[in-house]
Protein backbone atom coordinates (compact mmCIF):
# COMPACT_ATOMS: atom_id res chain seq x y z
CA UNK A 1 0.00 0.00 0.00
CA UNK A 2 1.21 3.53 -1.17
CA UNK A 3 0.63 6.14 0.99
CA UNK A 4 1.07 9.91 1.08
CA UNK A 5 1.16 12.53 3.85
CA UNK A 6 0.54 15.69 4.30
CA UNK A 7 2.52 17.79 7.17
CA UNK A 8 2.39 21.39 7.90
CA UNK A 9 5.36 23.14 10.07
CA UNK A 10 3.68 25.45 12.37
CA UNK A 11 4.83 27.34 15.32
CA UNK A 12 5.26 25.71 18.95
CA UNK A 13 2.16 25.81 20.69
CA UNK A 14 4.27 26.25 23.92
CA UNK A 15 5.91 29.52 22.44
CA UNK A 16 5.24 33.01 22.85
CA UNK A 17 4.22 35.14 20.23
CA UNK A 18 4.14 38.60 19.00
CA UNK A 19 2.26 40.16 16.12
CA UNK A 20 4.43 41.36 12.79
CA UNK A 21 5.55 44.99 12.91
CA UNK A 22 2.88 44.95 9.36
CA UNK A 23 -0.01 43.26 11.66
CA UNK A 24 -0.80 40.78 9.23
CA UNK A 25 0.63 37.78 10.95
CA UNK A 26 3.15 36.76 13.63
CA UNK A 27 7.54 38.02 13.99
CA UNK A 28 8.58 34.56 12.90
CA UNK A 29 11.82 35.70 13.83
CA UNK A 30 13.20 32.79 16.75
CA UNK A 31 9.80 31.26 16.70
CA UNK A 32 10.23 27.70 17.06
CA UNK A 33 8.43 25.42 14.90
CA UNK A 34 7.73 21.91 14.77
CA UNK A 35 5.56 19.57 12.75
CA UNK A 36 1.78 19.97 13.54
CA UNK A 37 0.32 17.98 16.06
CA UNK A 38 -1.98 16.05 14.58
CA UNK A 39 0.13 15.53 11.68
CA UNK A 40 2.13 13.36 13.67
CA UNK A 41 -0.48 11.45 14.34
CA UNK A 42 -1.48 11.08 10.67
CA UNK A 43 2.30 10.24 9.95
CA UNK A 44 2.26 7.49 12.54
CA UNK A 45 -0.76 5.74 11.04
CA UNK A 46 0.49 5.68 7.93
CA UNK A 47 4.03 4.13 8.94
CA UNK A 48 1.52 1.47 10.68
CA UNK A 49 -0.51 0.90 7.44
CA UNK A 50 2.88 0.81 5.45
CA UNK A 51 3.89 -2.15 7.87
CA UNK A 52 1.46 -4.10 7.58
CA UNK A 53 0.94 -4.11 4.42
CA UNK A 54 4.80 -4.28 2.97
CA UNK A 55 3.89 -0.24 1.60
CA UNK A 56 5.68 3.10 1.49
CA UNK A 57 5.08 6.57 3.40
CA UNK A 58 5.66 9.56 1.19
CA UNK A 59 5.51 12.63 3.03
CA UNK A 60 4.85 16.13 1.22
CA UNK A 61 4.50 19.54 2.76
CA UNK A 62 4.18 23.10 1.47
CA UNK A 63 5.87 26.09 3.18
CA UNK A 64 9.17 28.11 3.10
CA UNK A 65 12.52 26.92 3.29
CA UNK A 66 12.45 25.80 7.12
CA UNK A 67 9.70 22.94 6.50
CA UNK A 68 12.75 21.43 5.23
CA UNK A 69 13.52 20.57 8.91
CA UNK A 70 9.96 18.97 9.75
CA UNK A 71 10.47 16.84 6.25
CA UNK A 72 13.46 15.24 7.87
CA UNK A 73 12.18 14.54 11.29
CA UNK A 74 9.39 12.38 9.31
CA UNK A 75 11.88 10.81 6.78
CA UNK A 76 13.63 9.80 9.94
CA UNK A 77 10.82 8.20 12.08
CA UNK A 78 9.96 6.40 8.36
CA UNK A 79 8.78 7.87 5.73
CA UNK A 80 10.77 6.83 2.34
CA UNK A 81 11.20 10.39 0.87
CA UNK A 82 9.93 13.72 1.28
CA UNK A 83 8.23 16.11 -1.27
CA UNK A 84 8.54 19.84 -0.67
CA UNK A 85 6.71 22.52 -2.04
CA UNK A 86 8.64 25.57 -1.23
CA UNK A 87 8.67 27.56 -4.62
CA UNK A 88 7.46 31.11 -3.93
CA UNK A 89 4.45 30.49 -6.05
CA UNK A 90 3.24 28.24 -3.85
CA UNK A 91 3.51 30.09 -0.12
CA UNK A 92 0.65 32.48 1.38
CA UNK A 93 -2.11 30.43 0.17
CA UNK A 94 -5.79 29.48 1.78
CA UNK A 95 -6.87 26.13 2.01
CA UNK A 96 -8.11 26.41 -1.47
CA UNK A 97 -4.87 27.29 -2.80
CA UNK A 98 -2.77 25.13 -0.92
CA UNK A 99 -4.65 22.16 -0.99
CA UNK A 100 -4.84 22.33 -4.91
CA UNK A 101 -0.97 22.24 -5.11
CA UNK A 102 -0.59 19.32 -2.76
CA UNK A 103 -3.33 17.54 -4.96
CA UNK A 104 -1.13 18.14 -8.08
CA UNK A 105 1.91 16.94 -6.41
CA UNK A 106 0.29 13.94 -5.17
CA UNK A 107 -1.93 13.18 -8.65
CA UNK A 108 1.17 12.41 -10.33
CA UNK A 109 2.10 9.19 -8.45
CA UNK A 110 -0.62 6.33 -7.53
CA UNK A 111 -1.20 6.63 -3.96
CA UNK A 112 -3.92 4.24 -1.87
CA UNK A 113 -4.44 6.54 0.97
CA UNK A 114 -3.49 10.73 1.48
CA UNK A 115 -3.39 10.90 5.35
CA UNK A 116 -3.71 14.81 7.14
CA UNK A 117 -3.54 15.97 10.45
CA UNK A 118 -7.18 17.27 10.68
CA UNK A 119 -6.48 20.45 11.54
CA UNK A 120 -3.38 22.77 11.68
CA UNK A 121 -2.70 24.39 15.03
CA UNK A 122 -2.01 27.97 13.31
CA UNK A 123 -4.65 28.80 10.80
CA UNK A 124 -6.76 25.85 12.11
CA UNK A 125 -8.98 25.62 8.62
CA UNK A 126 -9.49 21.77 9.14
CA UNK A 127 -9.92 21.87 5.51
CA UNK A 128 -6.93 21.44 3.41
CA UNK A 129 -7.82 17.48 3.40
CA UNK A 130 -10.80 18.02 2.77
CA UNK A 131 -10.10 19.76 -0.50
CA UNK A 132 -7.32 17.38 -1.46
CA UNK A 133 -9.82 15.08 -1.74
CA UNK A 134 -12.28 17.12 -3.77
CA UNK A 135 -8.96 17.73 -5.97
CA UNK A 136 -8.27 14.65 -6.75
CA UNK A 137 -12.25 13.14 -6.67
CA UNK A 138 -11.75 10.94 -3.92
CA UNK A 139 -13.83 9.98 -0.81
CA UNK A 140 -13.09 11.72 2.45
CA UNK A 141 -13.23 10.96 6.23
CA UNK A 142 -12.32 13.88 9.12
CA UNK A 143 -11.69 13.42 12.45
CA UNK A 144 -10.80 9.69 12.17
CA UNK A 145 -9.76 7.95 15.33
CA UNK A 146 -9.70 4.18 13.60
CA UNK A 147 -8.63 2.64 10.41
CA UNK A 148 -9.01 -0.92 9.36
CA UNK A 149 -8.35 -2.17 5.92
CA UNK A 150 -11.11 -4.14 4.19
CA UNK A 151 -11.07 -6.11 1.44
CA UNK A 152 -7.42 -6.37 0.46
CA UNK A 153 -6.97 -2.72 0.68
CA UNK A 154 -10.66 -2.23 -1.54
CA UNK A 155 -12.02 -0.09 1.27
CA UNK A 156 -11.31 0.90 4.96
CA UNK A 157 -13.86 0.63 8.16
CA UNK A 158 -13.15 4.37 9.71
CA UNK A 159 -13.75 5.16 12.75
CA UNK A 160 -15.21 9.14 13.23
CA UNK A 161 -15.30 11.41 16.04
CA UNK A 162 -18.89 13.14 16.36
CA UNK A 163 -19.80 15.70 18.87
CA UNK A 164 -20.74 14.60 22.50
CA UNK A 165 -18.40 11.35 22.84
CA UNK A 166 -20.26 9.38 20.12
CA UNK A 167 -18.21 7.66 17.20
CA UNK A 168 -19.51 7.06 13.58
CA UNK A 169 -18.52 3.51 12.11
CA UNK A 170 -18.18 3.68 8.16
CA UNK A 171 -16.95 1.73 5.28
CA UNK A 172 -14.80 3.90 2.72
CA UNK A 173 -13.52 2.94 -0.85
CA UNK A 174 -10.15 3.92 -1.71
CA UNK A 175 -8.09 5.68 -2.62
CA UNK A 176 -9.34 8.23 -0.06
CA UNK A 177 -8.27 10.78 2.29
CA UNK A 178 -8.23 10.53 5.95
CA UNK A 179 -7.64 13.18 8.34
CA UNK A 180 -6.64 11.98 11.36
CA UNK A 181 -7.40 13.10 14.90
CA UNK A 182 -4.66 13.42 17.66
CA UNK A 183 -4.65 10.26 19.83
CA UNK A 184 -5.70 7.60 17.46
CA UNK A 185 -2.31 6.29 18.35
CA UNK A 186 1.24 6.94 20.08
CA UNK A 187 3.38 8.39 17.79
CA UNK A 188 7.12 7.29 17.79
CA UNK A 189 10.32 8.98 18.19
CA UNK A 190 13.28 8.70 15.82
CA UNK A 191 16.41 6.03 16.45
CA UNK A 192 19.66 7.71 15.68
CA UNK A 193 19.75 4.79 12.82
CA UNK A 194 16.23 6.86 11.36
CA UNK A 195 18.57 9.93 11.79
CA UNK A 196 21.47 9.01 9.85
CA UNK A 197 19.03 7.26 7.22
CA UNK A 198 17.07 10.56 6.74
CA UNK A 199 20.25 11.86 5.65
CA UNK A 200 20.16 10.61 2.77
CA UNK A 201 16.81 10.80 1.55
CA UNK A 202 15.81 12.23 -1.03
CA UNK A 203 13.34 15.70 -0.91
CA UNK A 204 12.10 16.93 -4.15
CA UNK A 205 11.18 20.18 -4.78
CA UNK A 206 9.11 20.61 -8.00
CA UNK A 207 7.63 23.94 -8.93
CA UNK A 208 3.97 24.91 -10.19
CA UNK A 209 4.83 23.94 -13.84
CA UNK A 210 6.32 20.84 -13.11
CA UNK A 211 2.92 20.15 -11.40
CA UNK A 212 0.97 21.36 -14.41
CA UNK A 213 0.10 24.34 -12.36
CA UNK A 214 -0.25 27.87 -14.08
CA UNK A 215 0.58 31.36 -12.92
CA UNK A 216 -2.28 32.34 -10.32
CA UNK A 217 -3.72 28.61 -9.65
CA UNK A 218 -1.23 28.60 -6.72
CA UNK A 219 -0.37 30.27 -3.24
CA UNK A 220 -1.60 34.09 -2.45
CA UNK A 221 -2.48 35.08 -6.26
CA UNK A 222 -4.90 32.20 -6.16
CA UNK A 223 -6.56 32.32 -2.52
CA UNK A 224 -9.76 33.19 -2.12
CA UNK A 225 -9.85 34.65 1.61
CA UNK A 226 -7.65 37.45 2.24
CA UNK A 227 -6.17 37.42 6.04
CA UNK A 228 -6.28 41.20 6.52
CA UNK A 229 -4.61 41.26 10.20
CA UNK A 230 -3.91 39.58 13.34
CA UNK A 231 -4.44 40.55 17.02
CA UNK A 232 -4.57 39.80 20.26
CA UNK A 233 -8.14 39.46 21.59
CA UNK A 234 -9.60 41.79 23.43
CA UNK A 235 -9.76 39.79 26.72
CA UNK A 236 -12.99 41.89 27.99
CA UNK A 237 -13.03 42.03 32.10
CA UNK A 238 -11.23 38.73 32.14
CA UNK A 239 -9.43 37.37 35.20
CA UNK A 240 -8.77 38.97 38.27
CA UNK A 241 -4.95 38.32 38.04
CA UNK A 242 -2.75 37.43 41.18
CA UNK A 243 0.76 38.59 41.73
CA UNK A 244 3.22 37.60 44.40
CA UNK A 245 5.06 34.83 45.98
CA UNK A 246 2.96 31.19 45.61
CA UNK A 247 1.99 31.20 49.35
CA UNK A 248 0.75 34.84 49.06
CA UNK A 249 -1.01 34.56 45.94
CA UNK A 250 -2.44 30.45 47.13
CA UNK A 251 -3.96 32.86 50.55
CA UNK A 252 -5.41 35.49 48.65
CA UNK A 253 -6.98 33.56 46.31
CA UNK A 254 -8.73 31.00 48.88
CA UNK A 255 -9.66 34.15 50.73
CA UNK A 256 -11.02 35.99 47.76
CA UNK A 257 -13.02 32.12 46.84
CA UNK A 258 -14.48 31.99 50.32
CA UNK A 259 -15.45 35.86 50.51
CA UNK A 260 -16.21 37.09 47.10
CA UNK A 261 -16.87 33.71 44.94
CA UNK A 262 -18.18 31.64 48.20
CA UNK A 263 -17.89 28.75 46.48
CA UNK A 264 -15.11 27.14 49.23
CA UNK B 1 -25.26 37.19 -7.93
CA UNK B 2 -27.54 37.65 -5.70
CA UNK B 3 -27.75 39.09 -2.39
CA UNK B 4 -29.57 36.00 -0.85
CA UNK B 5 -28.04 34.99 2.66
CA UNK B 6 -28.79 31.16 3.11
CA UNK B 7 -28.56 29.11 6.16
CA UNK B 8 -27.42 25.60 5.88
CA UNK B 9 -29.74 23.87 9.12
CA UNK B 10 -27.79 20.66 10.32
CA UNK B 11 -30.38 18.42 12.05
CA UNK B 12 -30.67 15.08 13.28
CA UNK B 13 -33.75 13.17 13.63
CA UNK B 14 -35.68 15.79 12.32
CA UNK B 15 -35.20 18.29 14.91
CA UNK B 16 -32.57 21.50 14.12
CA UNK B 17 -28.71 21.33 15.91
CA UNK B 18 -28.99 23.53 19.06
CA UNK B 19 -26.00 25.77 16.51
CA UNK B 20 -28.21 25.78 13.41
CA UNK B 21 -30.76 27.99 15.35
CA UNK B 22 -27.79 30.49 16.10
CA UNK B 23 -26.57 30.14 12.69
CA UNK B 24 -30.09 31.58 11.91
CA UNK B 25 -30.24 34.16 14.05
CA UNK B 26 -26.53 35.43 12.58
CA UNK B 27 -28.22 35.11 8.67
CA UNK B 28 -31.18 37.49 9.86
CA UNK B 29 -28.51 40.35 11.50
CA UNK B 30 -26.21 39.53 8.42
CA UNK B 31 -29.50 40.11 6.00
CA UNK B 32 -30.35 43.43 7.84
CA UNK B 33 -26.80 44.31 7.48
CA UNK B 34 -26.30 44.00 4.04
CA UNK B 35 -29.80 44.68 2.99
CA UNK B 36 -30.14 40.55 1.36
CA UNK B 37 -32.80 38.30 2.06
CA UNK B 38 -32.16 35.25 4.73
CA UNK B 39 -33.07 31.98 3.81
CA UNK B 40 -33.08 28.71 5.07
CA UNK B 41 -31.49 25.32 3.57
CA UNK B 42 -32.18 22.01 4.46
CA UNK B 43 -30.47 19.20 3.04
CA UNK B 44 -31.84 15.53 3.69
CA UNK B 45 -34.66 12.49 3.09
CA UNK B 46 -38.13 12.84 3.90
CA UNK B 47 -37.28 12.91 7.63
CA UNK B 48 -35.98 16.45 7.19
CA UNK B 49 -39.15 17.80 6.35
CA UNK B 50 -40.28 18.24 9.66
CA UNK B 51 -37.56 20.69 9.68
CA UNK B 52 -38.02 22.32 7.15
CA UNK B 53 -41.57 23.08 8.48
CA UNK B 54 -40.49 24.55 11.54
CA UNK B 55 -37.89 27.08 9.85
CA UNK B 56 -40.81 28.20 7.69
CA UNK B 57 -41.97 29.52 10.99
CA UNK B 58 -38.73 31.70 11.29
CA UNK B 59 -38.52 35.13 9.62
CA UNK B 60 -37.06 34.27 5.69
CA UNK B 61 -37.62 34.62 2.67
CA UNK B 62 -37.91 31.07 1.89
CA UNK B 63 -36.74 27.73 2.96
CA UNK B 64 -35.22 25.47 0.18
CA UNK B 65 -35.76 21.87 1.09
CA UNK B 66 -33.08 20.06 -0.88
CA UNK B 67 -34.18 16.26 -0.32
CA UNK B 68 -32.86 12.80 -1.96
CA UNK B 69 -32.46 9.38 -1.29
CA UNK B 70 -28.61 10.12 -1.62
CA UNK B 71 -29.16 12.58 1.41
CA UNK B 72 -31.63 10.66 3.58
CA UNK B 73 -27.98 10.03 5.66
CA UNK B 74 -25.38 12.46 6.13
CA UNK B 75 -22.32 11.71 4.24
CA UNK B 76 -19.78 14.20 2.99
CA UNK B 77 -19.86 13.28 -0.43
CA UNK B 78 -23.96 13.44 -0.78
CA UNK B 79 -24.47 17.02 1.15
CA UNK B 80 -21.67 18.47 -0.75
CA UNK B 81 -22.55 17.64 -3.92
CA UNK B 82 -26.24 18.23 -3.33
CA UNK B 83 -25.54 22.17 -2.34
CA UNK B 84 -23.24 22.49 -4.57
CA UNK B 85 -26.02 22.24 -7.49
CA UNK B 86 -28.11 24.38 -5.21
CA UNK B 87 -25.75 27.69 -5.21
CA UNK B 88 -25.06 26.94 -8.75
CA UNK B 89 -28.38 27.18 -9.62
CA UNK B 90 -29.43 30.19 -7.67
CA UNK B 91 -25.46 32.21 -6.35
CA UNK B 92 -26.19 33.03 -2.77
CA UNK B 93 -24.29 35.59 -1.37
CA UNK B 94 -23.24 34.05 1.87
CA UNK B 95 -24.42 31.02 2.67
CA UNK B 96 -23.87 30.71 6.53
CA UNK B 97 -23.38 26.84 9.10
CA UNK B 98 -23.24 26.10 12.11
CA UNK B 99 -19.51 25.32 13.19
CA UNK B 100 -20.01 21.82 13.43
CA UNK B 101 -17.68 18.01 13.48
CA UNK B 102 -20.30 17.69 10.21
CA UNK B 103 -20.15 20.99 8.92
CA UNK B 104 -16.19 21.30 9.09
CA UNK B 105 -16.13 17.73 7.15
CA UNK B 106 -18.18 18.60 4.17
CA UNK B 107 -18.33 22.14 3.66
CA UNK B 108 -14.36 22.67 2.65
CA UNK B 109 -15.42 19.96 -0.23
CA UNK B 110 -18.29 22.34 -1.33
CA UNK B 111 -15.63 25.00 -1.30
CA UNK B 112 -13.50 23.36 -3.69
CA UNK B 113 -16.66 22.13 -5.60
CA UNK B 114 -17.46 25.98 -6.11
CA UNK B 115 -14.04 27.30 -5.84
CA UNK B 116 -16.00 29.61 -3.49
CA UNK B 117 -13.83 31.47 -0.26
CA UNK B 118 -14.23 29.53 2.85
CA UNK B 119 -14.45 31.39 6.19
CA UNK B 120 -14.11 27.98 8.88
CA UNK B 121 -15.15 28.93 12.18
CA UNK B 122 -16.39 32.87 12.18
CA UNK B 123 -17.03 34.49 15.26
CA UNK B 124 -18.29 37.79 14.26
CA UNK B 125 -18.71 40.06 11.17
CA UNK B 126 -18.91 44.02 9.93
CA UNK B 127 -19.17 45.64 6.95
CA UNK B 128 -16.46 47.61 6.33
CA UNK B 129 -15.17 49.78 2.83
CA UNK B 130 -17.83 47.73 1.35
CA UNK B 131 -16.05 44.39 2.27
CA UNK B 132 -17.93 41.94 4.45
CA UNK B 133 -15.02 41.11 7.27
CA UNK B 134 -15.15 38.40 9.26
CA UNK B 135 -13.30 37.92 12.39
CA UNK B 136 -11.81 34.00 13.54
CA UNK B 137 -10.08 32.88 15.76
CA UNK B 138 -6.49 31.60 14.87
CA UNK B 139 -3.53 29.77 16.71
CA UNK B 140 -5.11 27.87 18.83
CA UNK B 141 -7.25 31.75 20.19
CA UNK B 142 -4.29 32.87 21.39
CA UNK B 143 -5.06 35.46 17.95
CA UNK B 144 -7.66 36.72 16.77
CA UNK B 145 -7.50 36.92 12.44
CA UNK B 146 -9.64 39.36 10.24
CA UNK B 147 -10.51 38.01 6.99
CA UNK B 148 -11.95 39.17 3.95
CA UNK B 149 -13.17 37.38 0.45
CA UNK B 150 -11.47 38.20 -2.60
CA UNK B 151 -13.27 38.03 -6.11
CA UNK B 152 -16.94 36.95 -7.10
CA UNK B 153 -19.10 34.45 -6.13
CA UNK B 154 -20.47 33.00 -3.19
CA UNK B 155 -18.82 32.99 0.54
CA UNK B 156 -18.87 30.09 2.25
CA UNK B 157 -19.23 30.61 6.52
CA UNK B 158 -19.07 28.05 9.62
CA UNK B 159 -19.79 29.96 12.99
CA UNK B 160 -18.04 28.87 15.92
CA UNK B 161 -20.81 27.25 18.85
CA UNK B 162 -22.16 30.63 21.49
CA UNK B 163 -20.99 33.07 18.76
CA UNK B 164 -24.42 34.61 17.94
CA UNK B 165 -27.63 34.07 20.65
CA UNK B 166 -30.03 31.72 19.50
CA UNK B 167 -32.80 33.70 21.68
CA UNK B 168 -32.38 36.69 19.13
CA UNK B 169 -33.86 34.14 16.23
CA UNK B 170 -37.29 36.19 14.66
CA UNK B 171 -39.95 34.51 14.24
CA UNK B 172 -42.67 34.84 10.99
CA UNK B 173 -45.70 36.70 11.52
CA UNK B 174 -46.87 34.60 8.47
CA UNK B 175 -44.76 31.12 7.37
CA UNK B 176 -42.20 31.34 4.99
CA UNK B 177 -42.87 29.31 1.33
CA UNK B 178 -41.09 26.33 1.40
CA UNK B 179 -39.17 25.60 -1.87
CA UNK B 180 -38.32 21.77 -2.46
CA UNK B 181 -35.44 20.70 -4.85
CA UNK B 182 -34.64 17.33 -5.59
CA UNK B 183 -30.92 16.16 -5.83
CA UNK B 184 -29.58 13.41 -7.30
CA UNK B 185 -26.44 13.54 -5.06
CA UNK B 186 -25.14 10.28 -3.92
CA UNK B 187 -23.62 8.76 -0.66
CA UNK B 188 -19.70 8.59 -0.52
CA UNK B 189 -19.84 6.17 2.65
CA UNK B 190 -21.74 3.23 3.85
CA UNK B 191 -22.21 4.28 7.07
CA UNK B 192 -22.26 1.34 9.79
CA UNK B 193 -23.62 2.37 12.83
CA UNK B 194 -23.15 5.16 16.17
CA UNK B 195 -20.79 4.16 19.02
CA UNK B 196 -20.02 5.49 22.35
CA UNK B 197 -16.35 6.42 22.12
CA UNK B 198 -15.81 6.03 25.86
CA UNK B 199 -17.40 3.78 28.64
CA UNK B 200 -18.70 6.27 30.84
CA UNK B 201 -18.46 5.43 34.39
CA UNK B 202 -16.98 8.79 35.68
CA UNK B 203 -20.04 11.87 34.97
CA UNK B 204 -18.31 15.08 35.63
CA UNK B 205 -21.24 17.12 34.58
CA UNK B 206 -22.56 16.60 38.46
CA UNK B 207 -19.40 17.41 39.68
CA UNK B 208 -19.44 20.65 42.20
CA UNK B 209 -15.61 21.13 42.18
CA UNK B 210 -13.71 20.25 39.52
CA UNK B 211 -9.67 20.70 38.65
CA UNK B 212 -8.95 20.38 35.30
CA UNK B 213 -5.40 19.82 34.12
CA UNK B 214 -3.66 20.12 30.55
CA UNK B 215 -1.03 20.20 28.36
CA UNK B 216 1.16 22.79 30.77
CA UNK B 217 1.28 20.12 33.33
CA UNK B 218 4.56 18.90 31.48
CA UNK B 219 4.40 15.11 32.68
CA UNK B 220 2.28 12.40 34.13
CA UNK B 221 4.40 12.68 37.09
CA UNK B 222 3.60 15.98 37.59
CA UNK B 223 -0.28 14.88 37.94
CA UNK B 224 0.46 13.88 41.35
CA UNK B 225 -0.02 18.00 42.47
CA UNK B 226 -2.60 17.91 40.74
CA UNK B 227 -4.66 15.08 42.53
CA UNK B 228 -3.70 16.76 46.03
CA UNK B 229 -5.10 19.89 44.68
CA UNK B 230 -8.44 17.82 44.25
CA UNK B 231 -8.33 15.84 46.74
CA UNK B 232 -7.97 18.61 49.24
CA UNK B 233 -10.88 20.41 47.41
CA UNK B 234 -12.87 17.25 47.26
CA UNK B 235 -12.80 17.99 43.53
CA UNK B 236 -13.20 15.29 40.54
CA UNK B 237 -10.36 15.57 38.06
CA UNK B 238 -10.66 16.41 34.64
CA UNK B 239 -8.68 17.08 31.57
CA UNK B 240 -8.45 18.53 28.17
CA UNK B 241 -7.92 16.68 25.13
CA UNK B 242 -3.58 16.88 25.08
CA UNK B 243 -3.50 15.08 28.35
CA UNK B 244 -5.74 12.55 27.84
CA UNK B 245 -4.20 11.57 23.85
CA UNK B 246 -1.22 11.34 25.89
CA UNK B 247 -2.38 8.66 28.13
CA UNK B 248 -2.27 10.06 31.28
CA UNK B 249 -5.86 9.85 32.40
CA UNK B 250 -8.96 8.03 31.33
CA UNK B 251 -10.68 9.71 28.45
CA UNK B 252 -13.98 9.37 30.44
CA UNK B 253 -12.66 12.29 31.75
CA UNK B 254 -11.99 14.71 28.68
CA UNK B 255 -14.11 17.78 29.15
CA UNK B 256 -14.71 20.14 25.63
CA UNK B 257 -16.19 19.42 22.41
CA UNK B 258 -15.47 15.84 22.11
CA UNK B 259 -15.95 14.89 25.84
CA UNK B 260 -18.25 16.07 28.54
CA UNK B 261 -20.48 19.41 28.86
CA UNK B 262 -19.63 20.30 33.17
CA UNK B 263 -20.53 23.25 34.93
CA UNK B 264 -19.35 23.08 38.55
CA UNK B 265 -19.77 25.67 40.89
CA UNK B 266 -15.65 26.09 40.69
CA UNK B 267 -13.58 25.33 37.73
CA UNK B 268 -9.82 24.80 38.35
CA UNK B 269 -7.82 25.24 35.03
CA UNK B 270 -4.09 23.65 35.33
CA UNK B 271 -1.91 24.25 32.50
CA UNK B 272 -5.02 24.73 30.12
CA UNK B 273 -4.21 27.01 26.98
CA UNK B 274 -8.00 27.65 27.04
CA UNK B 275 -8.58 26.53 23.07
CA UNK B 276 -12.62 26.83 22.14
CA UNK B 277 -12.72 23.21 22.02
CA UNK B 278 -12.01 23.05 25.79
CA UNK B 279 -13.62 26.17 26.58
CA UNK B 280 -17.22 24.70 25.43
CA UNK B 281 -17.28 22.21 27.22
CA UNK B 282 -16.72 24.14 30.73
CA UNK B 283 -18.13 27.97 29.88
CA UNK B 284 -20.87 27.18 31.60
CA UNK B 285 -18.62 26.75 35.33
CA UNK B 286 -19.82 29.35 37.90
CA UNK B 287 -16.19 30.36 38.95
CA UNK B 288 -12.67 29.45 36.83
CA UNK B 289 -9.66 30.18 38.40
CA UNK B 290 -6.76 29.74 35.37
CA UNK B 291 -2.88 28.84 36.53
CA UNK B 292 -0.89 29.06 33.72
CA UNK B 293 2.73 30.35 32.88
CA UNK B 294 1.82 31.62 29.66
CA UNK B 295 0.06 34.74 30.21
CA UNK B 296 -0.85 35.34 26.69
CA UNK B 297 -3.20 31.73 26.97
CA UNK B 298 -6.72 33.01 26.48
CA UNK B 299 -8.05 30.71 29.10
CA UNK B 300 -7.34 34.23 31.32
CA UNK B 301 -9.84 36.03 29.30
CA UNK B 302 -12.67 33.66 30.45
CA UNK B 303 -11.28 33.04 34.10
CA UNK B 304 -12.30 34.86 37.35
CA UNK B 305 -9.10 34.52 38.54
CA UNK B 306 -6.11 34.09 37.00
CA UNK B 307 -2.66 33.25 38.15
CA UNK B 308 0.30 33.42 35.89
CA UNK B 309 3.22 31.22 37.47
CA UNK B 310 5.00 27.60 37.63
CA UNK B 311 2.48 24.81 38.63
CA UNK B 312 5.18 23.71 40.54
CA UNK B 313 5.07 26.40 42.78
CA UNK B 314 1.72 27.54 42.54
CA UNK B 315 -0.51 24.29 43.17
CA UNK B 316 1.29 22.60 46.19
CA UNK B 317 0.69 26.58 47.97
CA UNK B 318 -2.54 26.47 46.86
CA UNK B 319 -3.00 23.08 47.97
CA UNK B 320 -1.63 24.29 51.53
CA UNK B 321 -3.82 26.92 51.45
CA UNK B 322 -7.12 25.08 50.52
CA UNK B 323 -6.28 22.38 53.67
CA UNK B 324 -5.74 25.28 56.08
CA UNK B 325 -9.28 26.89 54.89
CA UNK B 326 -11.30 23.84 55.73
CA UNK B 327 -9.06 22.74 58.78
CA UNK B 328 -9.91 26.69 60.49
Amino acid sequence: MRIAVCVKQVPDTEARLRVRKDGQWIDEEDLPFVINENDEYALEEALRLAEATGGEVVVFSLGPERVREALRKALAVGAARAVHLKDEAFLGGDALATGRALAAAIRGESFDLVLTGSQSDDAGYGATGTIIAGELGWPHAWLVMGVELEDGGKSVKVTREMESGLNELSRIGLPAVLQIQAGINHPRYASLKGIMQAKKKEIASPGPAELGLEAGQTGAAASRLELLNVAFPESGEGAQMLEGEPAAIAAELVARLQREAKVL
Amino acid sequence: MGNAIWIVLEHRQGKPHRMALEAVAAGQELARVTGGTAEAVVVGGAEARAVADQAAGWQLGAVRFVAGEGVAHYTPGGYAGALAEAVEADRPAVVLFPHTYQSVEYVPRLAQALGAALVPEAVSFEQRDGRLVWRRPVLGGKLVAEVAARGEGPVLVTLQSGAFAADQLAAAAEPAPILEQSTTAAADREVLGVEEAAEQQVDLSQAPVIVAVGRGVGKQENLVLVRELAEALGAEIGASRPVIDSGWLERERQIGSSGQTVAPRLYVALGISGAIQHVVGMKGSQVVVAINKDPGAPIFAIADYGVVGDLHEVVPALTAAVREAKAG
